[in-house]
Parts: C-alpha cells; sequence; structure tokens
C-alpha cells in the first residue's frame, strides 16, 4: 500500500473503527469508491469535504442506516456486519446526526433515554434515569445547563448539541460520530462544544468529526481524512499538514507537498 | 438564552435565601408568563361560569344540579380522555363520537334483542371499539391517510352502521340493571365517604413517597410545602363534592331518596388514573409523546412509530365505546343519534379547553376532564337559564374556537419564550 509522504500519527494502537475499500451506490451514482477510514480511541479523526464528497453517505453506512456494495468493516481488529443502526450502537458505536432528532416537548433526561429507558417492571425508573443523565453530564463537565428537567425546546443550539453529544456517549460508545456539531452555532458556543468534543477523545472515545470549518478541524483534530468525490484523498496527521493543503485537497483532491499519489490512495497505512 | 442559564454551581448559591415555597411560585408564574398555560385557563373558565350561573340561577347550586353536571357530562368527558392519546399525536378522530354510538347500539341490541348478560355485551361493545381503533389506525399508519380524513370517512359511515343496527329511527331500549345503574343509581353515602378517603390518602402517600425517594438519591425533592398545599386543595374539592353529592336529592324523600355519590363519578376517576398512569409513568405513554413531539426522532431512537400510532387509535375508539355504554346507560336507551350531533365536537372541545394541544405532543387526561367539567357547565347553565339548544351550541362552538386560539397563541409565545 502506497504510503503517504508524511506519515500518519503514531496509531498508539490499532484502529477501533476501520472501513477498507467501501463502495456505495444509489442507481446509477456512484457516491462512495473505496474509501478507507481508520478511527483511533483517545483521538478525534475530522472528516472533511465538500459538498457532495460523500461525507454523510459514509456516516449513514458507520451507523447502519445505508449498507455498503462492497468493503469491509473492521471494528476492534474484527470484521463485523453492520445493516441496521441497532447493529451499530450494539457495536457501541453512536452518531449524533446533524439536524439532532432530539423531542422538543420532552425534557434532557427524556430525550437522552429515548427508546432506551430504564423502567421498573411497567413503571419509568424516572430517579435513576435523572440519576444517571446528571453524572453522564457532569463527566462530560457540562455546567451550561440549569436544570435537566427543563424542555429541550427552553435549550440554546449549543445546549442542545451537548445534549445530543452527552446521549450518544450514554450508552458506554466506543466510537461518537458528530455531523456538523457546530454549523449552526455561534462563536462561544462552537467553542464550548468544541471543547467537549476535545474531552470526549481525552477520556478515550473514538471522535469522528464532520465539519467545514477548518479552524474548528485544525482546533480540534488529532487526525484528518480528506474526502474528495466519493475518494479517500487523503488521511493525515494534523500536525503534518497546513491549512491551505487541506484546502487544495478539499477543492481538487490532491496537494503538492503530499505528492501526486495521495490523491488516489494517500491512505497512511 | 445562554445569557440567562445559570451555572449548576451558582444556581444552588443564589437560590439559598429564598424559601422553597417562593422558587416554586416564581418558577410556575414564569411558565405562566412563557405560555405554558396548563390547566389555569380551564380552572379560571370554570370558576367565572359557576359564578355567573350561580348569580343567574341560584338552583344551578343545589345538589341535584350538582349530581346531574357528573351525568351530563360523563359521556362526553370519557370519549374526550380517549381523544387525548390521539391528539398527543398530533393526530384527530373525527369518528370517536359515531364510534361511541356504534359501541352503544351492539351493546343496547345485544342485550334487549337477543338477552345477553351485561357483561358480555359490555365486552362485545369493547372490542367492536377496538376493532374500529385497529381500523383507524391501520388506514392512518400503514396506508398513509390523514387521520382528518380516514375519520371523516368513517364518521360518515359509523353514522350509516349505527342507523342499519338500530333498524331506522326507532330506538332500542336498554333495561339490564347493571347498565343502568353507571349512570342512574349512587354510592352509599358511607362508600362515598370511604373511596374519598382512599383517592386522597392514596395521592399523598404517593406524593410523600416520591419526595422521599427522590431525597434520599440526592435529587431536587419537591418542598414538603407545597406537597402539603396540593394534598390539602385535593382533600377540600373531593371531600365537599362528596359532602353535597351525599346531601338528600329527591323532590319526595316518602317515595324515594335520592342521595350519595353517582356511580359514574368513580368510573370516570378509575379511568382519569389508569390514562395518566399510562401517559406519565410508562414507556409507551413516553413514546406516545415522542412520536408526537418529533416523529423522525422517535424512529432513530428506535420506538416503533407505526405500532404506537395504531394502539393511540385503539385506545381512543375503546374509550368511545366506554363513553357509549355511558350514554346509553343514561338514556336508558340507544337510538340513530346516539353519539351524534354535537357529542364529538364537546368532546374535542373538552380536550382542547382543558389544554392539550391540537399540535400534538402536549396533553394530559386531566384536560378531559376539567374541560369536560366546563362544557357540561356551559350546557347544564344555560338549559337552566332557558336558552334554546341553538344558542347552546353557538356558545360552547364559541368557546371552543377560544380556546383553541389561547392554544395557537401560547404555542406561538412559547416557542418565543423557549418554552413549548
Amino acid at each position: 500500500m502506497a504510503l503517504s509522504p508524511t506519515p500518519a500519527p503514531p496509531p498508539a494502537s490499532d484502529p477501533v473503527l476501520e472501513l477498507r475499500g467501501i463502495n456505495k451506490s444509489f442507481g446509477a451514482v456512484h457516491v462512495l469508491r473505496d474509501v478507507d477510514l481508520s478511527v483511533y480511541e483517545g483521538q478525534v479523526t475530522a472528516l472533511v469535504g465538500d459538498n457532495g464528497a460523500g461525507k454523510s453517505t459514509l456516516v449513514k453506512c458507520i451507523g447502519g442506516i445505508h449498507t455498503a456494495d462492497s468493503g469491509e468493516y473492521f471494528f476492534d481488529g474484527a470484521p463485523v456486519t453492520v445493516n441496521s443502526p441497532r447493529d451499530a450502537s450494539d457495536l457501541g458505536v453512536e452518531i449524533v446526526y446533524q439536524d439532532l432528532a432530539l423531542c422538543d416537548n420532552l425534557d434532557i433526561v427524556q430525550n437522552m433515554f429515548l427508546g432506551r429507558e430504564r423502567r421498573r417492571g411497567w413503571v419509568l425508573d424516572e430517579d435513576s434515569m435523572e440519576q444517571i443523565a446528571e453524572e453522564t453530564l457532569a463527566g462530560l463537565s457540562v455546567r451550561t445547563v440549569s436544570s435537566i428537567r427543563q424542555r429541550v425546546s427552553s435549550l440554546s443550539g449549543g445546549q442542545r448539541q451537548t445534549v445530543a453529544i452527552a446521549k450518544a456517549v450514554l450508552w458506554n460508545s466506543k466510537v461518537v460520530v458528530l455531523d456538523e456539531p457546530t454549523a449552526a452555532l455561534g462563536v462561544s458556543q462552537t467553542a464550548q462544544v468544541l471543547e467537549l468534543v476535545r474531552r470526549l477523545a481525552d477520556n478515550g472515545l473514538a471522535v469522528v468529526l464532520i465539519s467545514h470549518n477548518m479552524n474548528d478541524v485544525f482546533a480540534v483534530a488529532d487526525r484528518i481524512a480528506v474526502l474528495y468525490l466519493g475518494r479517500t484523498a487523503a488521511q493525515v496527521s494534523t500536525s503534518e499538514i497546513t491549512h491551505s493543503q487541506i484546502v487544495e485537497l478539499i477543492t481538487s483532491g490532491q496537494t503538492e507537498a503530499l505528492g501526486p499519489g495521495a490523491g488516489r490512495n494517500g491512505v497512511n497505512r | 438564552m445562554t445569557s440567562s442559564v445559570l451555572p449548576l454551581a451558582d444556581k444552588s448559591e443564589s437560590d439559598a435565601p429564598e424559601s422553597p415555597v417562593v422558587t416554586h411560585v416564581k418558577d410556575y408564574l414564569a411558565r405562566l408568563r412563557g405560555g405554558d398555560t396548563g390547566a389555569m385557563p380551564a380552572v379560571l373558565g370554570l370558576v367565572v361560569l359557576c359564578t355567573v350561573f350561580a348569580i343567574m340561577r341560584p338552583r344551578f347550586l343545589s345538589a341535584g344540579n350538582f349530581a346531574n353536571l357528573f351525568t351530563q357530562g360523563a359521556a362526553v368527558t370519557v370519549i374526550a380522555m380517549g381523544l387525548i392519546f390521539v391528539l398527543v399525536l398530533g393526530e384527530i378522530d373525527l369518528s370517536a363520537g359515531f364510534a361511541s354510538g356504534v359501541c352503544a347500539a351492539v351493546l343496547a341490541v345485544l342485550l334487549t334483542e337477543h338477552g345477553w348478560p351485561w357483561y358480555l355485551g359490555v365486552l362485545a361493545a369493547l372490542v367492536v371499539g377496538m376493532v374500529i381503533g385497529l381500523l383507524l389506525g391501520v388506514l392512518v399508519a400503514k396506508v398513509g391517510i390523514p387521520s382528518f380524513v380516514v375519520t371523516l370517512g368513517a364518521f360518515l359511515a359509523f353514522q350509516g352502521v349505527s342507523l342499519l343496527l338500530v333498524k331506522g329511527g326507532t330506538n332500542v331500549p336498554v333495561r339490564d340493571s347493571t347498565i343502568l345503574a353507571i349512570s342512574n343509581r349512587n354510592l352509599a353515602p358511607i362508600v362515598g365517604w370511604l373511596l374519598a378517603a382512599a383517592t386522597v390518602g392514596g395521592y399523598a402517600a404517593l406524593q410523600l413517597r416520591r419526595n422521599r425517594n427522590r431525597s434520599r438519591r440526592g435529587l431536587s425533592a419537591e418542598p414538603i410545602a407545597i406537597t402539603g398545599i396540593r394534598v390539602g386543595t385535593l382533600a377540600i374539592l373531593v371531600g365537599l363534592a362528596v359532602y353535597v353529592l351525599n346531601q338528600e336529592r329527591s323532590r319526595n324523600v316518602v317515595i324515594s331518596s335520592l342521595r350519595g355519590v353517582p356511580i359514574v363519578v368513580p368510573v370516570l376517576v378509575v379511568l382519569l388514573l389508569l390514562g395518566t398512569f399510562v401517559l406519565r409513568r410508562t414507556p409507551y405513554g413516553l413514546s406516545l409523546y415522542a412520536v408526537g413531539g418529533n416523529r423522525e426522532a422517535a424512529r432513530r431512537a428506535g420506538i416503533n412509530v407505526d405500532r404506537v400510532r395504531i394502539s393511540a387509535f385503539v385506545i381512543c375508539s375503546t374509550m368511545a365505546a366506554i363513553g357509549g355504554i355511558v350514554a346509553a346507560s343514561r338514556a336508558n336507551s340507544v337510538d340513530s343519534n346516539t353519539g351524534g350531533s354535537n357529542v364529538l365536537l364537546y368532546a374535542v372541545g373538552a380536550a382542547v379547553i382543558g389544554g392539550t394541544s391540537l399540535f400534538g405532543g402536549k396533553g394530559r387526561v386531566l384536560d378531559a376532564v376539567l374541560g369536560g367539567a366546563v362544557v357540561a357547565v356551559i350546557d347544564n347553565g344555560m338549559g337552566l337559564m332557558g336558552y334554546s339548544a341553538g344558542v347552546k351550541y353557538v356558545v360552547t362552538g364559541v368557546v371552543l374556537l377560544l380556546a383553541a386560539g389561547v392554544d395557537a397563541l401560547s404555542r406561538r409565545r412559547a416557542e418565543a419564550a423557549g418554552l413549548r
């Protein structure tokens, strides 16, 4: 396998989640072509690419909403098949979608446990859910909500994002994929959410961050994976690439510094 | 929003000098201003209406009329309780009125023309209600026809079924003493008191247990004073109602004594408790709110949305069947117009007046009782004042529109204030 000129960061361990040669077509449209992606514990892997590069489709393949036409899905080094969202969450892979999927009319605790409520017999175990939700938020050092019994409709965009992320973390997940978590946020809220993203990785989770904002990417990501027209253009360490090189990769699929080969299979393994 | 949100640590400090009761009242007022009106408009309306009617027609306050209110409003209230489940989803069931009529007709025909015992007749009526709900639910959830259209079609069809069952313009008398007892007989006064004591005692015990469990886990528990006020208010209201209902209502005591809580009241209370338990305390109830609030989020959370939607229609139509049985009991007979004319609109009106939103995601079974009381008071009070049915319809229609207007406006206000 051709190595990119700038070898990837020290993958201290093997990737917790690895995709190899993923293909996905919708009818005649070939959206993903031999895409590779490696995600490591304790690291934030940014997934970047222009509109239509296949980021969302790739995320849906990871999350089990789409099934890849071909390719391999490894989790903890073992090949697995993921055909439904349930399969993904059973593995410990949680996706926070861009539209968050929160119910405005329910409170924070109810949203965090939605569909997986704790119960005693037929009855909801409200108290233990509230306690666990509070512990989870405290564990993420979230101090911006005044009461976890307030309805989600009363929260700001950043707080909603926080709740959605906390919901994903609640289930002892190993991999959390965040689809554009800062897209609709103001400056200070973006900072809060990025801080939270960083904290997730520091707590040992593998985090995949999809973003259009290069400042965000360089602020928190350890590694960057670039998609260009459905192909993996590069997977590199953040410390070994510049802002302009990333932009070049996003817009043209290759960059001088990484050599001409990077555009086709500039993967780092 | 962000600026007004306090970090957790600061909150306990800033609240420390304030008594918990004051905080509680302040929270309530803030919610009220934010458009989360809760039961307030219905309770206020009830107080105003009762005051006006009591002044204009003192007989409105008599024990006899008070008992009448319950028996008059019971059927509509039960149908409204079922409608809450469908309204929480953001759907509507326009056929609930005639569904109750069909179930009542099934009951009456089986009892009177085929001599079935009452329990089999009731069972048959309930099964018919469930099947109706299943049919409506499948058409809405699986076929994908808007509930408005499905139930409008069913409204017409059930009217026809009702006509066919009672054979044209005749009416089918109900003579079974058990069925008639629901709306026409009363509990012995002592039984009324015992049930009242059990209700208040049970409520107090539940509240105290909840508070104890929460403080043991270190969660914020309701201040004891607020619990006391709530239990006390309930005790006074229930005690007063039972006291009045236990007064002698018969015009001629020598011929027959008429006192005690009408049997339909405990029936309503049991349905209220059961419905509230299902909506508030079970995962199923939560899934109803989730589907009503954000169907896509519910689907992604692994909730079987189709099944939840179908089940809500089944509950609604089954409650309509119970409402039909109550109506048959009150009228001593069933005709082709049972559950027809204003019954459905009164039921929808009761739910909306009580505070259930037509936009989905919000509603309590208690709303049906409060709203049902408002509708019954208007109907009863205006009858006492001697107004014709025409005027009553106009006034009830206006009140329904008023409640729907409050719903829409408070929703807009709540969106602006970030509450909904």
